[in-house]
């Protein structure tokens, strides 16, 4: 049966839409394309390219945990940090080699996201909050006071990078640090998108939707929460890495609440449970900050609360549709 | 070795002061509210300036700030937090972040970033000491009159809860908000009241605070975790739970720091972990009560 239904000519329909989920849109390589172009097209703005590829990452990562599990995490920062310092540390001390540095800054993530992850599969929205923002919190408190090791709150200081694949500089220019970023994110967004359309990825959305159910129809919550949880863990160092690896610093504030809180913001302006989500609320959220702390250096977090406050009071969905304002405003 | 005790407790204390608003809104309504910390710094910021611009004794302050902040809690409580009520805990909690990260901004505008510094009147200063040795007990006068502040206010609440008939409906609607409202208690009403009392007190803790706390624009952000542990810690049901947790977190913190400075706020953070992992409901939970 199942071998014939494969070389059917039309698949039915409810084949179709979970097929159709993680088939190429006609969009997708053009803007992948015209993202790759970018740092040729604009080379001043390369930073910024690297910088909203690396926030993107970190916000797909957090995706896995809060728009595909659930899980509401104020301290994803810890998993970004840890990989900053890793591989910051790596890249002083051993050897350094970009590529080797990311595996290890990714690997040191895995592994506390996986410990961590016994801490998130009891409770309610509000011991898992505070239990996540613990586990950053105490990450930080420990890279202030290891100073012999992190620098403490100076930063650590006097990251050098090797060439890239043995061939690439790290140029003031950023535009190979835009590319191996785009890159890393390029990857990391095709394995996510595998990873959210497969079974595993279907029992995740069942946990989120119903966790009692999900439990009555025989998905193992726990492990399931912990294998997305260090998934997750696992591509927020890879952003920390590359946020160290690309600025050559790694300094106490990859571990800040605000960090977290950002990251949040990101997702929910870009839309959870949607890879591109990320992506999107990563430009956005960049641009923003630039025109905003380019007008008010000081004061921008004003906006970025007041922006939080209308975002979450209007509703995300009637906020990006301002034509449904008038239309059915008064219905609801 | 006793004097870090009592510096605990009155640690403890106003941390508990400072809570005990957000313990109750968060039973009441099932509502995160991060931006807590942000009435206590108002109530905070208005001591500051009463004194400093007004020249208003100290003690004339303290209810001012209570009912400012308590005014600041009913206004926003009316205007923006409800409509939230029902909302995803994920919106709530962006939302509060927002709320407080705009206090601080705002606060910072206008203040300036710098700590401010209140005088306190001549009564308040100096410390009494008791015993010898070892076991020496010595009593900074403020802190003495910290706990006798909030353990008058802990009492009167506890009786306000259990004896009055705003409590007993209080009480009901914690419980199950339908069927209070079923019953004819005015639901929000008793929301709005207790929110802005819980404000209220989280101005008059900040007021207190500002002393042993420090008050800066980041104070939101930097307590907001204090209050949260509390509140996790303690459970949201009854009072004496996140009393019991302030008490002790407060002792934990003060010793902590007292004895291992090198780990400083680290221990508090880990014992929060494993409480919460070994009973995610909280430590002081009443059975049968709703989940």
């Amino acid at each position: 049966m199942k071998s014939e239904s494969r070389f059917q000519q039309s698949p039915s329909p409810a084949q179709q839409s979970l097929l159709s989920s993680r088939r190429w849109r006609p969009w997708e390589p053009l803007l992948w394309l015209a993202a790759f172009a970018l740092p040729l097209l604009l080379p001043a703005h390369a930073f910024i390219v690297n910088e909203i590829a690396i926030v993107a990452l970190f916000a797909i990562s957090l995706d896995m945990v809060l728009g595909y599990t659930g899980i509401v995490s104020l301290g994803h920062a810890a998993f970004f940090g840890m990989g900053a310092y890793t591989a910051a540390l790596f890249a002083k001390h051993v050897m350094p080699d970009p590529i080797v540095g990311l595996a290890v800054g990714i690997a040191a993530a895995t592994v506390l996201g996986a410990i961590f992850s016994l801490t998130i599969q009891r409770g309610s929205d509000l011991t898992r909050l505070m239990v996540t923002l613990g586990a950053a919190l105490i990450l930080l408190e420990l890279a202030n006071k290891l100073d012999w090791l992190t620098g403490g709150a100076d930063g650590l200081q006097g990251v050098v990078m090797g060439p890239l694949l043995g061939r690439f500089e790290f140029d003031l220019s950023g535009r190979t640090a835009a590319w191996y970023s785009l890159t890393l994110l390029l990857v990391l967004f095709f394995l996510a998108r595998r990873l959210v359309n497969s079974p595993l990825g279907a029992t995740l959305k069942a946990i989120r939707d119903n966790r009692l159910r999900a439990m009555a129809i025989g998905i193992p919550v726990g492990s399931r929460l912990s294998v997305s949880y260090t998934v997750a863990a696992a591509m927020a160092g890879a952003a920390g890495a590359l946020q160290a690896q690309t600025t050559g610093f790694a300094s106490l504030d990859v571990f800040e609440f605000q960090r977290s809180a950002d990251v949040m913001l990101i997702l929910v302006v870009g839309g959870t449970g949607w890879l591109y989500g990320g992506v999107a609320g990563a430009i956005v959220f960049k641009l923003m900050q630039d025109f905003l702390s380019a007008i008010t250096p000081q004061y921008w977090t004003f906006w970025l609360g007041l922006f939080l406050v209308v975002l979450v009071l209007v509703g995300r969905e009637r906020l990006i549709r301002p034509w449904t304002w008038f239309a059915n405003g008064r219905k609801t | 070795m006793l004097t870090i005790l009592f510096d605990g407790i009155a640690y403890g204390m106003l941390l508990f002061i400072l809570a005990v608003g957000l313990a109750v809104t968060m039973g009441l309504m099932n509502f995160i509210n991060l931006a807590h910390g942000a009435f206590a710094m108002a109530g905070g910021y208005i001591t500051v300036l009463l004194m400093q611009r007004l020249d208003v004794p100290f003690l004339v302050c303290l209810p001012l700030a209570f009912i400012g902040a308590a005014l600041l809690g009913a206004v926003l409580e009316r205007t923006l937090y409800r409509p939230l009520y029902h909302k995803p805990h994920l919106d709530q909690v962006l939302f509060s972040i927002g709320l407080t990260f705009m206090a601080v901004a705002a606060t910072d505008y206008f203040m300036g970033s710098t700590q401010q510094i209140i005088q306190l009147p001549s009564f308040l200063r100096g410390r009494t000491e008791l015993g010898s040795g070892n076991w020496i007990l010595g009593m900074g006068h403020y802190r003495l009159f910290i706990i006798a502040v909030c353990a008058a206010l802990t009492v009167a609440l506890q009786l306000v809860l259990a004896r009055t008939r705003f409590g007993s409906r209080l009480r009901a609607s914690v419980d199950d908000q339908r069927v209070a409202a079923g019953l004819g208690i005015n639901v929000n009403v008793v929301f709005l009241t207790t929110f802005a009392f819980g404000s209220g007190l989280a101005g008059l803790g900040g007021a207190l605070g500002a002393e042993v706390l420090g008050l800066d624009p980041i104070f939101p952000l930097k307590f907001m975790i204090y209050f949260l542990i509390v509140v996790a810690v303690g459970g949201t049901s009854s009072i004496t739970g996140p009393l019991l947790a302030a008490l002790l977190l407060g002792i934990a913190d003060v010793s902590g720091k007292y004895y291992i400075p090198k780990l400083g706020a680290f221990i508090v953070y880990c014992l929060m972990i494993l409480i919460l992992v070994w009973r995610p409901q909280g430590l002081f939970v009443r059975r049968g009560g709703r989940p």
